[in-house]
């Protein structure tokens, strides 16, 4: 940025008054800014961000249950028994199908519902509050509502199931399942979020380029797909992105409905980490489990925005 | 657009059918959150046999005995210091440090800031074994602090680059006419960036608050004491003492979402624009 202030005549008055001051914009004053302003940020990041990281990795060669000092050195012995464990795999398919049921459930959901409520008529401003309401309940909370849906004795689903004269399921018991309900609940719960980012991408569109198609002759699908998904494409991105970040994150969801379980069946990689080395303090091996979420997220943000996201 | 258009389009099927899908979905959406809200105004054996119509009999009781018992107040009391000290810790130490990033000039800002934005890449849980270490050593465990402090470190890396993209549109020339009139950084800081900045202020703290009220990880793992459980916490305990009691639960849940849903509804344009900038430009 130019700064031509910095050759007026009134400056050059003015700085050797602020010199004698003593509080110009000299390096004194740049450095107590640098180490009044910016240690207690590094500080925090590094020790409770960065810091349990590189421990992680650390802790993860020992067989240790995080009382005194850890000795009991096993090498890679951790990440052969994660590896070996069923459960490890299951949570493993498991957020892939999260990330399958984001792409091909719950974006096009979002994408639909942003294209019919980024119109104007009455009600759309109140249905795209209803959409979004779910992402800001707690997941805890959601979750809890939801283990009452499916409850098999007292829930909507049992209720519905009875109307017909049939046996009610206990969905969130049965591994063929349990997974499946855990889907829904996050689709009801996220499609708001993604509806919200499509509505702000739309409405910061250029609309001249869409009237200038219609003038073209196009008609409203193909001013749609050639014109305005086109345009969304960063926005798509992003929202894949979040999808994808968010499945290896989701935790909070599971614990209510149903813990991972019946039979590890709907772990995700943390709750998978929170059963099995947090819960029991096997520090060594949770940090193991950890470290390869911590691996497989870092990987994937980087090639991702390496791919998908170069001009962003 | 005057009456005769708008009958005529409520015929059109295209608009017909864009409202079923509406309705649908809007359907989807309410019907588990009023079934919630009605169920904590049912008996247990009306749930069973009517889970979702209104009630024949309101039982007010529900909701009375769960208003005058000192727990639901404790865990709503818990959540609000903790999150109040996220929040509060979280603004003052991002916008220092954002502020530096912004308008001072160092050998080695640019590597500062991506070491930092690191912390957008993973989630806090991948190293929460280490944390609860490195917290009990430190004999943080079991406090407030044992919880906000990591939650402020966690949610640093959006907040600064939130806050000092906003920072850096305010016009350097003003700073250096102010350090020229022997104004100080700080105070430059005090008194012309951070009133100008309420807006970035305000959706950062929006952020920041929704995600530390709404935490379960970190309290479940840094807090052993039922006094001191915010309220995902303490909901979780509550329906584990009430299992199968669904007209309590669903009671208790109604009253522990209140909060968030009328904080929504009276702020609901602040936080969209806030949770989604935040997701966008992060």
């Amino acid at each position: 940025m130019a700064r031509p202030i910095a050759s007026t005549p009134a400056m050059q008055v003015a700085r050797p008054l602020a010199v004698r001051a003593g509080r110009g914009p000299s390096w004194d004053g740049r450095f107590t800014v640098l180490i009044l302003f910016l240690p207690p940020a590094l500080l925090l990041f590094t020790l409770f961000v960065v810091l349990p990281i590189g421990e992680a990795a650390w802790y993860s060669g020992f067989n240790w249950n995080g009382f005194g000092r850890p000795t009991n050195w096993i090498g890679f012995d951790n990440y052969r028994f994660v590896l070996e464990t069923r459960a490890f795999w299951l949570a493993l398919r498991n957020n892939g199908l999260i990330i399958a049921v984001s792409l091909c459930v719950q974006l096009p959901l979002a994408l639909t519902l942003a294209l019919l409520l980024a119109e104007r008529f009455r009600g759309a401003v109140a249905l795209r509050m209803l959409f979004f309401m779910p992402y800001i309940l707690a997941e805890i909370a959601t979750g809890l509502i939801f283990s009452f849906v499916y409850d098999g004795d007292y829930g909507l689903v049992a209720s519905i199931w009875r109307s017909f004269g049939a046996e009610p399921p206990h969905l969130l018991a049965s591994t063929d399942t349990a997974m499946l309900a855990v889907l829904i609940v996050i689709v009801w719960k996220y499609f708001g979020f993604h509806m919200m980012l499509f509505i702000a991408a739309l409405q910061s569109i250029d609309k001249s380029l869409i009237e200038a198609a219609r003038i073209d002759g196009a008609t409203r699908t193909q001013s749609l797909r050639h014109v305005v998904i086109p345009l969304l494409y960063p926005t798509i991105r992003l929202s894949v992105f979040f999808a994808i970040i968010g499945s290896l994150q989701l935790f909070d969801l599971v614990m209510p409905l149903t813990r991972g379980g019946p039979a590890d069946s709907s772990n995700t990689m943390v709750s998978f980490l929170y059963n099995n080395g947090i819960s029991r303090m096997r520090v060594g091996y949770g940090s193991a489990i950890g470290v390869i979420l911590f691996v497989i997220c870092v990987t994937f943000a980087f090639t991702y925005k390496r791919w998908f996201m170069r001009d962003e | 657009m005057n009456r005769a258009e708008t009958t005529r389009e409520l015929f059109d099927p295209a608009v017909l059918f864009k409202a079923a899908f509406l309705t649908l979905i809007a359907i989807f959406v309410l019907v588990p959150l009023l079934a919630t809200f009605l169920g904590g105004f049912k008996s247990l054996g009306e749930l069973r046999v009517n889970p979702f119509g209104l009630p024949q009999h309101w039982e007010w009781q529900n909701y009375a005995d769960i208003l005058f018992s000192g727990r639901y107040w404790q865990l709503l009391r818990n959540s609000l210091i903790i999150s109040t000290l996220t929040v509060v810790l979280t603004l003052i130490v991002a916008s220092m440090a954002a502020f530096t990033f912004a308008h001072v000039r160092f050998f080695g800002s640019s590597m500062l800031l991506s070491y930092l934005t690191l912390g957008l890449l993973f989630p806090a849980a991948t190293a929460v074994l280490p944390l609860f270490i490195k917290v009990r050593d430190l004999g943080l465990l079991d406090t407030y602090f044992g919880v906000a402090l990591p939650q402020v470190a966690f949610s640093l890396a959006m907040s600064v680059l939130l806050l000092r993209r906003f920072f850096k549109d305010i016009p350097y020339e003003l700073l250096e006419a102010a350090l020229v009139d022997g104004c100080s950084y700080a105070k430059f800081f005090r008194y012309v960036t951070l009133p100008l900045s309420r807006p970035i202020l305000a959706t950062v703290g929006t952020i920041t608050f929704v995600n530390s009220w709404n935490a379960y990880l970190l309290p479940l793992v840094m807090l052993n004491t039922d006094a001191l459980y915010p309220w995902p916490l303490g909901i979780m305990v509550y329906q584990g003492e009430y299992s199968s009691e669904w007209h309590l639960i669903l009671a208790f849940i109604t009253l522990t979402i209140l909060p968030t849903i009328i904080l929504f509804l009276l702020a609901q344009k602040h936080i969209v624009a806030g949770l989604t900038s935040g997701a966008v430009k992060g």
